[in-house]
């Protein structure tokens, strides 16, 4: 436990980076979809330039975490799940407002009917763990 | 430096701040930085019946439940300690079509007019809370990943995979916006 204590410290920064940056806020996330503002294009886009850079020079150099082994990133697989699941992930996206990072720090921020929202999600993974035999991969 | 902590941070200094959690994680343990993951070790942590997907122990995977908890402390001291209170600077088409659309509350995050107990037996809360919660859950195991894990982790590590589900979660926000929600509001 004690170990896995900085993990708390490093969720705490990233909740408040979420709302300082507005990424939770359901206009921000209407704007995006509607394409009328940058904001949150460049939210993302600096995340994925400022973490691909950061992975191709771990990779290069051959880096090692802090336990001394080496950094890995585990590849992603292809199946239909990225296509079906990623639309109905998109509708819920743009319904709440909030991806799951966003929901927790939505709760935390104090609109406390988010914790609806999450029962809501953690039902509909639970839902899937349930019938994803029968869902195609 | 005060100034700055009380106001919204602009995405030139967010993005890295978000971005920087990839080579963290992997520093302190090598754990990939993903969020909906948690949803699932809860459910193994709590499902009623044995499902063969939550046969695991879940305590092995602590650290994921202790970052989503950080989240919502640190959302919390953000919102009472680092807030100014200044309205989400959207654009001005987006408060136009919006107000259209009969959204009046303009004022915190998100709307009154949808997010509120009040709300939430209503057709619209059945919708936008409980319906959208669900497919976010839903969706993002059955894709194997979120805005998170795909969308900033696959595709910082250049995955075909997380862009193939990034650019289905554009598409899904997208008939969501243009198309279901008016249906929804009008």
């Amino acid at each position: 436990m004690k170990k896995n204590l900085k993990y708390l410290l490093v969720g705490i920064y990233f909740g408040i980076v979420l709302v300082k940056s507005e990424v939770v806020s359901w206009f921000r996330i209407q704007e995006m979809f509607r394409f009328q503002g940058f904001h949150m294009y460049g939210v993302i886009g600096m995340a994925v330039i400022v973490g691909a850079i950061s992975l191709f020079i771990i990779k290069k150099r051959h880096m090692k975490s802090v336990e001394g082994e080496n950094m890995r990133m585990k590849p992603k697989r292809f199946h239909t799940g990225l296509v079906i699941g990623g639309l109905l992930f998109g509708l819920g996206w743009a319904f709440t407002g909030a991806c799951p990072g966003p929901i927790y720090a939505i709760i935390g921020s104090g609109t406390t009917v988010f914790l609806i929202v999450i029962l809501s999600a953690i039902s509909g993974v639970w839902v899937y763990g349930l019938i994803r035999k029968k869902l195609p991969h | 430096m005060f100034d700055f902590l009380m106001k919204p941070w602009p995405w030139y200094v967010a993005g890295p701040l978000i971005g920087l959690l990839v080579p963290l994680l992997l520093w302190l343990g090598n754990k990939p930085f993903g969020v909906s993951r948690s949803f699932k070790h809860i459910c193994a942590a709590t499902t009623p019946i044995k499902i063969k997907f939550f046969d695991y122990n879940w305590k092995d995977h602590i650290w994921n439940l202790l970052l989503v908890g950080g989240v919502v402390l640190g959302a919390f001291i953000a919102a009472h300690f680092m807030n100014d209170g200044s309205r989400v600077a959207i654009s001005e088409n987006t408060v136009a079509d919006l107000k259209a659309l009969g959204i009046t509350d303009f004022e915190g995050l998100l709307p009154d007019d949808l997010f509120n107990w009040s709300n939430l037996l209503t057709g619209k809360g059945i919708v936008f809370m409980i319906a959208g919660g669900f497919f976010v859950g839903f969706g993002t195991r059955y894709a194997g990943g979120c805005t998170s894990g795909h969308s900033i982790t696959g595709l910082s590590d250049l995955q075909l995979p997380s862009l193939i589900a990034t650019i289905c979660f554009f598409i899904g926000g997208i008939i969501s916006t243009y198309f279901l929600i008016p249906l929804i509001l009008k």
